[in-house]
């Protein structure tokens, strides 16, 4: 079980045994520094307080007319001490890129430098009203126009849209740039097409803009179907949405060839940039025919995933889509000043927009976080940022794939993430038994069931901010749980032993959902 | 490069593990004319921490931040004190640097945090249930136009025009690509709301009327009487709301019959940051419409050995499960702000929160009574919480919003910047005053405005 990798490395620490920890049970259910934390619902009350305020008079006068509020709210409180308490050690329950690799997948969890955080902070970017007049934010609007340079240099896009929230709202915007150039032509296309490995964000985002939408099969190497393609294009087609590199990890070989063929058809070609960290500063999707493709900035760029957003996804566009863009958006005046293209003065000279896709200018907390970290990197270091985190990858693809099934390997190199199957565990484990073991290892598991087109897939993405040791670490923790698999150890389908939590009951949550506290069940 | 751990040696031992001669042979299923050669020409290289900081402060430097000038922004967006620790916490790695929690036996903290934020938001505006939030409270806003009509299997939204424009503009964006039909209504500089004009436009194929409460003038609307006739209709009543503390204060929508509630959570913890991220606030008040809310879900369970956990729930809904007959496209939404607003509002708790919404509405009417006292200035509402809208008799707003500026006085949000071709509005002038403002600040607005206006 302890069988050093083919680098050499081998884990120093015991393997201790399955489904103990060796001592007696607690009396508070706490082990040590794993503390168990009550909900602030059982320890706060209405009338605890963690901040100062004067008490109200009840003579001051009240303009709030019949809506004064009379029932209580019910909110409980806790003082400071207390909120910093729980809030951490609730903390400690969570996984998180600083305590360890985090190799989901289509993810791209990188080191979030600090640097980023410090500047987001600054009052002159974090203290300022959207509404402000532009005299007073002219350094705000220098931020979003120098990052919205960036990208479009960095793509080889023409134009670009910063408002879009987060990936999928990018997407979004993508699709409806799409929907309104082909209404401007007069052109009524009703279908998308989208490969089956795609992220479900893709069928979902252009059903939303109000497409059907129809797979594309993926040919045994892992990527779309070329002829399949081609043959299904037609006048109904509106647009392909295409993830490149996609989500096996794999370049589309064919992806110029197959936006000539879309462009071709008179559809257009939608890239979903999820997976931008693998070529940034290597390869413009401008270069290769893209219409629009949305960046998260979550991803490549190193903002971070918070547990669950903020997000950002700004959309390059082609010349094609550039004048169906939505407002608002910043411009740079003759005299060097900046300028916000609204509603407003958008008739003169961008009569052809969508329209708005949010109530302010998009995620500014996350372009000056962006901003910071491209300037960080310059164009070497990005270009650098996408060599290691491929060569990341197919490290760990050369490492493993001798345990583990890489259904892919033998085609040639991988890109950013190395994807594996489930094909050879023992025992009726499955991928899931497999990541649960990984927690106990102290790592995050890889992405798993995703892309749908390998059974039981499991998706490496270690990104560039790993180093050689961390990778020896994570892969030799792989490497004896996937041996485990292989040899159908039973106690992996109990894991996680160590994690805070044992599994936990996913069905019983969706029977029976009980979704607020102290809330009646419902049915 | 500062952020990127590989050595020399370290790159070369891992090819020799691959078996690639180069990096180069990595990326081979490039097409040759697609790959460059070498860094982006034009473009600076690689920055110290100190450079690049030095040039970020640069840019900062070229803005007036709200808290060094008197300061009465609102429509929308708006500026409370952030207790310190509501930064110190959201500033730990393993809430910063976490992911989405897809493994829940190590992400109880966030999930945690996010089953007590949506039983926060619920409460806050009087529902059953709160989702784990969206992007904002405009994408919010068309995400509940969206909901009614699959609840409703109908298609035509009422809207209020007291509500914020730019939220109309984003569900009129919207609407014009799915078909449904949205029945707008122009903004009128009156003391008192239109329910009226939304009662008499409510009919059969109505799906849903949306009304903003507090409105974009600071009124207060009368939701009661527009559920009702909603509800005769078998309509539903969105009720959207953009200061959150105003329910410290005011009854909240769920209590007055809204059936979905949505808003921005901007106000409590994550500041102003020139419009984003924000928080999209998501609930309903009958938690038989829990099936069709868009987002993420947080639920209660146990897990193998009987202890309490969370996990994310109902994710049929979702797009990764449902692909293209999913609820919503929403994948990523505003964790990190929920955990600020959750963090926040643990801080001031019921107690706290009704003595900041008192705070802010004593210092809102006595910004409101020192205004009324110029002459050619005119406080419009009937009712506000913590903002108001003046009518300025015979000026542009929007000039008086510049003049100001140049006095370093950030006066508000002219009507004539949210409705530029609307010209019966232009006299309006939307102020929102807080705890973070001062008698000093107000008296500095007074003046000066006098001051413009003589």
């Amino acid at each position: 079980m302890n069988a050093p990798n083919k680098s050499g490395w081998k884990p120093v620490a015991p393997v201790s045994d399955a489904g103990a920890f060796g001592g007696p049970p607690t009396s508070t259910g706490n082990r040590a520094l794993m503390l168990e934390e009550p909900l602030i619902f059982d320890i706060g009350t209405a009338g605890t307080t963690g901040v100062d305020l004067p008490q109200a008079d009840p003579a001051e006068p009240n303009r709030l007319g019949a809506f004064a509020r009379k029932a209580p709210i019910n909110l409980p409180g806790l003082s400071e001490p207390e909120t910093v308490r729980h809030y951490t050690r609730l903390s400690r329950q969570n996984y998180a890129i600083d305590l360890g690799l985090f190799p989901l997948g289509s993810c791209t969890m990188k080191h979030n430098p600090r640097l980023n955080e410090k500047v987001a902070r600054m009052p002159g970017f974090a203290d300022l009203h959207p509404l402000a007049p532009a005299t007073t934010t002219q350094g705000a609007l220098a931020v979003i126009y120098e990052l919205a340079e960036w990208l479009k240099t960095l793509t080889g896009m023409p134009a670009v849209a910063m408002s879009p929230k987060a990936g999928a709202h990018g997407e979004l915007c993508g699709v409806l740039a799409i929907r309104a150039a082909l209404t401007a032509r007069g052109d009524a296309r009703r279908v998308i097409l989208c490969p089956e490995s795609a992220h479900g964000t893709n069928p979902a985002t252009a059903a939303f803009a109000g497409y059907e939408v129809e797979d594309i099969p993926a040919n045994a190497d892992g990527r779309v179907d070329f002829e399949a393609l081609k043959a299904r294009l037609g006048p109904d087609v509106a647009a392909v949405m295409i993830t490149n590199p996609n989500t096996c990890g794999l370049f589309e070989r064919d992806f110029k060839r197959i936006a000539d063929a879309v462009h071709e058809a008179g559809a257009l070609v939608y890239c979903d940039g999820a997976n931008f960290n693998a070529i940034v500063g290597r390869v413009r999707p401008g270069d290769l025919g893209v219409d629009a493709m949305h960046i998260n900035l979550h991803k490549t760029f190193s903002t971070p995933h918070g547990g669950g957003g903020p997000g950002s996804g700004p959309v390059v566009f082609s010349e094609a889509l550039a004048p169906f863009a939505p407002l608002p958006f910043v411009e740079k005046l003759a005299d060097g000043t900046f300028h916000l293209v609204e509603e407003e003065t958008a008739g003169e000279h961008h009569a052809q927009s969508f329209g708005r896709m949010t109530a302010f200018h998009g995620q500014m907390g996350m372009f000056t976080r962006a901003l910071t970290y491209i300037l960080s990197h310059g164009a070497d270091g990005l270009r650098q940022v996408a060599e290691d985190a491929v060569l990341n990858a197919n490290y760990v693809l050369r490492s493993l794939e001798d345990v583990l099934d890489a259904p892919f390997a033998d085609a040639g190199p991988c890109m950013h993430e190395a994807l594996f199957s489930d094909s050879g565990f023992g025992g009726g484990l499955s991928t899931l038994d497999l990541a649960k073991g990984l927690i106990d290892e102290g790592f995050h598991p890889m992405t798993v069931y995703f892309p749908l087109v390998v059974h039981g897939a499991m998706l490496v993405e270690p990104t560039e901010t790993e180093s050689k040791a961390s990778l020896d670490q994570f892969i030799a923790a792989l490497r004896s749980v996937a041996e485990r698999a292989r040899a159908g150890d039973e106690s992996l389908k109990q894991a996680p032993y160590y994690a805070p939590r044992r599994r936990l009951d996913e069905t019983a949550a969706a029977r029976k959902p009980v979704l607020a506290w102290n809330d009646p069940n419902l049915t | 490069m500062r952020y990127l751990p590989l050595t020399h040696t370290d790159r070369r031992a891992m090819l020799d593990v691959i078996g690639a001669p180069d990096v180069d042979a990595l990326f081979v299923d490039v097409p040759q004319e697609a790959r460059l050669a070498g860094p982006i020409e034009g473009l600076p290289h690689h920055a110290s921490e100190l450079a690049v900081e030095r040039h970020m402060r640069s840019l900062a430097a070229r803005n007036t931040a709200a808290g060094d000038v008197p300061f009465f922004l609102g429509a929308g967006a708006y500026r409370h004190h952030i207790p310190a620790s509501v930064d110190h916490i959201i500033q730990r790695g393993e809430f910063l640097t976490a992911y989405t929690p897809y493994q829940p036996e190590i992400a109880q903290g966030t999930l945690q945090m996010l089953f007590e934020f949506q039983t926060q938001v619920a409460r806050l505006y009087g529902c059953a249930v709160a989702n784990a939030s969206m992007y904002d409270g405009s994408t919010a806003c068309w995400e509940a136009v969206s909901m009614a009509a699959r609840v409703t299997k109908k298609r035509r939204a009422v809207l209020s025009g007291g509500l914020h424009p730019h939220y109309v503009k984003v569900v009129e964006t919207m609407a014009k690509f799915t078909g449904d039909e949205i029945a707008g209504n122009a903004l009128k500089l009156e003391p008192g709301c239109d329910e009226n004009v939304l009662i008499a436009q409510i009919d059969a194929d109505t799906s849903c009327v949306v009304v903003q409460y507090p409105d974009i003038l600071g009124r207060l609307p009368d939701l009661a009487r527009i559920a009702e006739a909603a509800k005769a209709h078998k309509a539903l009543l969105i009720a959207v709301n953009t200061e959150p503390v105003a329910l410290g204060a005011c009854v909240s929508p769920g209590e007055m019959g809204a059936d979905i509630v949505v808003g921005e959570g901007q106000a409590l913890g994550v500041g102003l940051q020139f419009g984003g991220p924000y928080l999209g606030l998501f609930a309903v008040r009958d938690p038989k419409h829990v099936r069709q809310m868009p987002g993420r879900l947080c639920g209660e369970t146990v897990d193998a050995e009987g202890r309490r956990g969370f996990v994310l729930t109902l994710s049929t809904r979702e797009q990764h499960i449902r692909r293209e007959k999913a609820t919503s496209n929403i994948c990523t939404n505003s964790g990190l702000c929920a955990l600020a607003f959750s963090v926040h509002m643990t801080l001031l708790g019921e107690q706290g929160l009704r003595m900041l919404a008192a705070e802010n509405h004593r210092l809102a009417c006595r910004a409101a009574a020192r205004l009324a006292a110029l002459p050619g200035v005119r406080v419009l509402n009937d009712s506000f919480f913590n903002e108001f809208t003046v009518v300025l008799d015979g000026y542009d707003a929007r000039e008086v919003v510049r003049a100001l500026a140049e006095q370093q006085v950030l006066a508000g949000v002219s009507l004539g910047r949210l409705y530029p071709d609307q010209q019966t509005l232009a006299e309006g002038l939307i102020i929102a005053v807080t705890e973070t403002t001062t008698e000093d600040d107000i008296e500095a607005l007074a003046s000066s405005l006098a001051g413009v206006l003589a």
